[in-house]
């Protein structure tokens, strides 16, 4: 089970949380043209990548925030976690 | 029976305390303080099982969790568990147990004649044989392997032992109580760290129960004692016996399976059968010692045939002698070891030794004893069928090829070394890549991934100086790394013999003519031969290999056969072990009960329940309940004898004709509040809402990304930049989290707040042509004509000094009101409707009354609303705006979401007007078309209209629109039903929608 630093409430349990997917993923503007391609790209194409992966997780049976995760999809490392409006650096 | 294997005095049983047990239906006696391989040793009995393949007979190879072979079914306090192994179940009065896997018994089983049809069974028999003809599979193979194979029989019965879950942090979680592990908690708890120390026997020790060694001037045992006493008066300490860490996860939480009841005959008032421990450490040592490893030889499994290590253990623990005529086979010093202790007992062993000319203070010591020791010898095989009776030995030449001339010689057990395995199960675990040690021929950890540290046997270093050296220090670094703590701790003396190098040698050749089965994995019976066949058939991966021929799997993992294994295929293969690698070890290292993994989360417990504040009343007044999410809801309020069909109509009738009252307590709510409310809203939901006036509802449906219906609900307009949000029940966490992922990560810009306060507020909903009557007599004070609270509207009200929430909104399609109040006076309201709604002919309606209801209207729910279907399915293309952007907008211009013929929902009514149709049955448009018959639609729900006394459903059908009016077949191949269906509109009943607006 993974411990993961939410930024509001320190180190929790995995059990705590839930997965929300890739954080990198930004939604199209409301009401501007957007392509098939993009739109497909936002809803459904993801990347299965081996490796660093910043992701989603919502600290839900805590403070409901929405947070960012840096981990390692293969040993599942947790480099660095970052409020929901925190700039990834 | 005497215990006639026992010796005089000795041993760490208790001997004032004579326990009685049962195995295989026969009475025994042994002590307080044995093991039930012990005690049944004690007494002789060395047949235990028969063996997983070819059914051969089966006795003790080891002593502890290591044991392959001894595998029982015991039975306690009614019930009976499978798996256990009898070395590591303590002896309590009363216990019973059997052998498993023989029939009809263990001394006469019929299925050791697989053992004379071996030449049938190679490996990868079954892969190969039961492939063809196909049908077989099921009704022949399959049943007969499953009686063939196995490990005992799990009970079918409710489990009636309770077990509990415990979560647990510490600084430093050692795994084992040998010398290492002690040091390692002695020096960390002196710095102040929390400590956790876990041993999965009973008594703490390790090999210092068993060597013959001394600490600090005393013995290893002592020393060993003096630790425990000390470590368990510290308050930072926690130490745990009969406690096996078997799993090493991330993020360093491993588990801990505690055995709180195993060895008592019952399971002590208010205390659980087993403890799991979920225990996050900040840093754990590894402490887990060695297993001794087998030497290969013919019929090396015969009852008779043990570790070295595990007679050693009979006899020093429990004062037992595995035999009298022990011959020992060895390759190092160990060997001498068990040798030396048979002989300070008044029994002469023969020593054989692969070695040609070793020297030790060890041998010196055999030497000075008088025993009789032989170099270059080998045992070729064993002799006796359900005990060894004889050895067959030779001597060999030093390139190990080369047998001499076969003499035979009498002995009534065979005690083996082949030197010592490290324990790497839990560094393996963790992510620990291990190495190869030449030294020692075995895997030790190498680089750590988490933060663990293994250390003493578990890491090769057999020598217990240097084990208590590294291990004091190491407990002393890594706690003051944490507590900052720098105790010095004085190491003590050690006095320990020093031991000569091992042979690298472990399987005897075949002699010529021969024909044993020499077994490399004693409890998946895996011979030499088998992993030959699979190497000849081209399998090279040693993950391949294992699976092929089940070697080192199921609960064994591999303890004692995994090295000879990987020896046998590097040497055909002509690698280095280190080449070949070895298997993934994974956890758990042990068998671990069901039970102790479900924990108290069984029968209710399974799930939370959750209840209306008006359920007691509904208890009272003869509610069925069922089962809606975690919620319990009346499905409907049983009169008399009447049944579910009977009583629901009854209640939707009287809906439809006089007024009902449902309790809805269970909608979700949530509470939205700022000056961009309406701005959320209006991205949420398909429909408009920035117009939505002060004191009006609202429908909404809200879709995914992808355009698929998420939710629907009514939203109501509290006040300027209040709003009150309904979900369905099923859907009220998830639309609450959707909300915030909004709010927080994609237009934080927009200045809202959420918050669930489904459990704030309890409502009832008030149906029926009589509802408004009802209404003005349960608020007097207000003006609930229609035009003072028309349709959609919504105002506060005072039912008899409650504060309360009206809202007129129907999902019954009849006139209606939903009255909210403050959960604590949820009772409350109810009662004052119940009693104030007599003189309307009130009744109380459940769940199938209320579907019922809606399904006629042609109201959508959760099974039309089930993840497939985007707004044109279900007719709600009306509330889907084509001015403004809202969520899963995009996503509806798909091809496939606009095609002509798209599925749309439909009423179905049977042609007789009698036969209901079960829902999930297709819809076709004949019912004599081969199969697989084309479908066109499916029936989503059904119901008994009220309204019309007819069956009628609701399906999802494909060109649904242009369908109206269509025949076509219901088929429920589940029910075996074909029911001639007629296709008609989703609102059978007041299409126009004129009452709700009444």
């Amino acid at each position: 089970m993974l411990h993961i630093n939410c930024p509001h409430c320190g180190m929790r349990s995995q059990n705590e949380f839930s997965y929300g997917g890739d954080a990198s993923v930004k939604r199209p503007e409301l009401n501007k043209e957007v392509s098939d391609q993009d739109w497909d790209n936002f809803v459904y194409n993801r990347k299965s990548l081996r490796g660093k992966h910043l992701e989603l997780w919502q600290h839900i049976s805590g403070c409901r925030q929405w947070i960012k995760v840096e981990r390692d999809t293969a040993t599942h490392e947790i480099f660095r976690t970052f409020k929901a409006d925190e700039e990834v650096a | 029976m005497t215990q006639a294997f026992r010796i005089e005095n000795g041993g760490l049983i208790n001997r004032d305390k004579k326990l009685s047990f049962k195995f295989n239906g026969k009475t025994y006696l042994g002590y307080e303080g044995d093991t039930l391989a012990s005690a049944l040793l004690a007494n002789g009995v060395h047949l235990v099982g028969r063996s997983f393949k070819y059914h051969r007979p089966r006795g003790f190879f080891g002593a502890g969790v290591d044991e392959p072979y001894a595998v029982v079914q015991l039975f306690r306090n009614g019930e009976t568990e499978p798996n256990i192994k009898a070395t590591e179940q303590e002896l309590f009065e009363g216990l019973e147990a059997k052998s498993v896997n023989c029939w009809p018994s263990v001394n006469f089983d019929v299925g050791a004649i697989n053992n004379f049809l071996k030449i049938f069974l190679p490996a990868g028999f079954y892969y190969k044989t039961f492939m063809w003809p196909k049908s077989f599979w099921y009704r022949i193979y399959e049943p007969f392997i499953r009686k063939a194979a196995g490990l005992g029989v799990a009970s079918t019965k409710h489990d009636k032992e309770r077990y509990e879950h415990k979560y647990e942090y510490c600084d430093l979680l050692i795994a084992g109580s040998g010398p290492s592990g002690l040091a390692g908690a002695y020096a960390a708890a002196k710095n102040g760290a929390k400590v956790i120390l876990a041993e999965d026997k009973p008594r703490f020790g390790g090999s210092l129960l068993t060597s013959d060694v001394n600490i600090g001037n005393q013995s290893g045992k002592d020393w060993a004692e003096g630790i425990i006493a000390e470590l368990k008066t510290m308050p930072n300490v926690v130490v745990k016996n009969r406690s096996q860490i078997f799993g090493y996860y991330d993020h360093n939480m491993l588990v801990m399976s505690e055995k709180v009841s195993d060895h008592l005959p019952l399971t002590k008032k208010y205390h659980p059968n087993k403890r799991l421990w979920y225990i996050r450490a900040k840093e754990v040592l590894i402490s887990s010692g060695s297993i001794e490893r087998p030497i290969v030889f013919g019929n090396n499994d015969t009852p008779g045939v043990m570790l070295s290590s595990a007679a050693k253990e009979y006899l020093k623990v429990y004062g037992v002698l595995v035999g009298r005529k022990p011959l020992v086979f060895t390759n190092n010093d160990s060997g001498y070891e068990t040798a030396i202790e048979f002989k300070k007992h008044g029994v002469d062993p023969v020593v054989l030794d692969s070695r040609k000319n070793p020297e030790s203070e060890i041998i010196d010591e055999a030497k000075n004893l008088g025993i009789n020791i032989k170099y270059s010898y080998v045992v070729v095989a064993a002799q006796g069928y359900k005990k060894v009776k004889s050895a067959d030995i030779a001597s060999i030449s030093e390139d190990k090829k080369q047998l001499g001339k076969i003499e035979n010689i009498q002995c009534d057990c065979i005690c083996v070394s082949g030197f010592w395995t490290p324990t790497i199960h839990l560094a393996s675990q963790s992510g620990n890549k291990t190495k190869f040690k030449e030294e020692i021929d075995a895997f030790i950890p190498g680089q750590s991934k988490q933060n663990e540290i293994t250390l003493g046997a578990a890491n090769g270093v057999f020598s217990l100086e240097e084990t208590l050296k590294t291990s004091f220090t190491a407990g002393s670094e890594l706690s003051k790394k944490i507590t900052e703590n720098d105790n010095k701790i004085a190491i003590p003396n050690v006095v320990e013999k020093k031991s000569s190098q091992h042979d690298k040698f472990w399987c005897v050749p075949l002699p010529k003519g021969k024909n044993y089965k020499r077994f490399l994995d004693f409890q998946n019976d895996v011979a030499v031969s088998d992993v030959e066949i699979a190497l000849r058939e081209g399998y090279r991966s040693i993950e391949h290999v294992k699976r092929y021929t089940t070697l080192g799997m199921a609960t064994d993992q591999g303890k004692t056969s995994n090295l000879n294994g990987l020896q046998l295929v590097s040497e055909i293969e002509n690698k280095v072990v280190p080449a070949v690698g070895h298997t993934t070890f994974r956890p758990p290292y042990t068998p671990v009960s069901i039970g102790a993994i479900v924990g108290r989360e069984v029968g209710k417990h399974s799930k939370p329940t959750r209840k209306s504040p008006m359920h007691s009343w509904h208890e009272k007044n003869n509610a069925v309940f069922v089962d809606a999410g975690v919620w319990l809801r009346p499905r409907y309020y049983k009169r008399g004898n009447e049944n579910l069909f009977e009583g629901s109509k009854r209640e939707a009738k009287n809906v439809r004709t006089n007024v009902g009252v449902c309790d809805v307590t269970t909608l979700g709510k949530i509470d939205i509040k700022g000056p961009d409310a309406a701005e959320l809203l209006n991205r949420v939901y398909t429909n408009a809402w920035l117009k939505l006036p002060v004191g009006k509802a609202r429908y909404g449906v809200m879709l995914r990304e992808d355009g698929i219906v998420m939710d629907d609900g009514t939203t109501t307009r509290i006040s300027e930049n209040h709003y009150h949000m309904t979900t369905t029940t099923a859907q009220a966490a998830n639309v609450l989290s959707h909300l915030e992922y909004y709010l927080q990560l994609v237009w934080p810009e927009l200045n809202v707040n959420v918050v669930s306060t489904t459990e704030q507020w309890a409502g009832a909903a008030i149906a029926g042509p009589k509802s408004r009557d009802l209404l003005q007599k349960l608020f007097p004070n207000s003006d609930v004509s229609n035009e003072g609270l028309p349709f959609m509207g919504y105002m506060e009200g005072d039912l008899f000094g409650v504060k309360a929430r009206i809202y007129r909104i129907s999902f019954s399609g009849e006139l209606a009101y939903e009255v909210n109040v403050a959960s604590d006076y949820g009772n409350f309201m109810w009662e004052k409707i119940i009693e104030v709604g007599e003189e309307f002919n009130i009744q109380p309606y459940g769940t199938e009354a209320l579907s019922t209801l809606r399904i006629e209207m042609g109201h959508v729910a959760g099974s039309e609303l089930d993840g497939r279907t985007i707004p044109y399915d279900n007719a709600l293309e009306g509330l889907v705006s084509k001015k403004k952007d809202f969520i899963g907008k995009r996503s509806l211009q798909r091809s496939a979401f606009i095609t002509e013929d798209r599925q749309r929902i439909v009423g179905v009514v049977p042609l007789d007007k009698q036969t209901s149709i079960p829902e999930g049955s297709h819809l076709v448009k004949n019912d004599k078309a081969p199969l697989p018959n084309p479908k066109l639609g499916h029936i989503s729900a059904s119901c008994w209209s009220v309204e019309y006394d007819n069956p009628f459903s609701l399906a999802i059908l494909k060109d649904g629109k242009n369908m109206i009016g269509q025949k076509l077949f219901a088929m429920s191949p589940l029910k075996n039903k074909v029911i001639p269906v007629e296709i008609v509109s989703s609102h059978y009943v007041d299409p126009k929608g004129e009452r709700v607006r009444s």
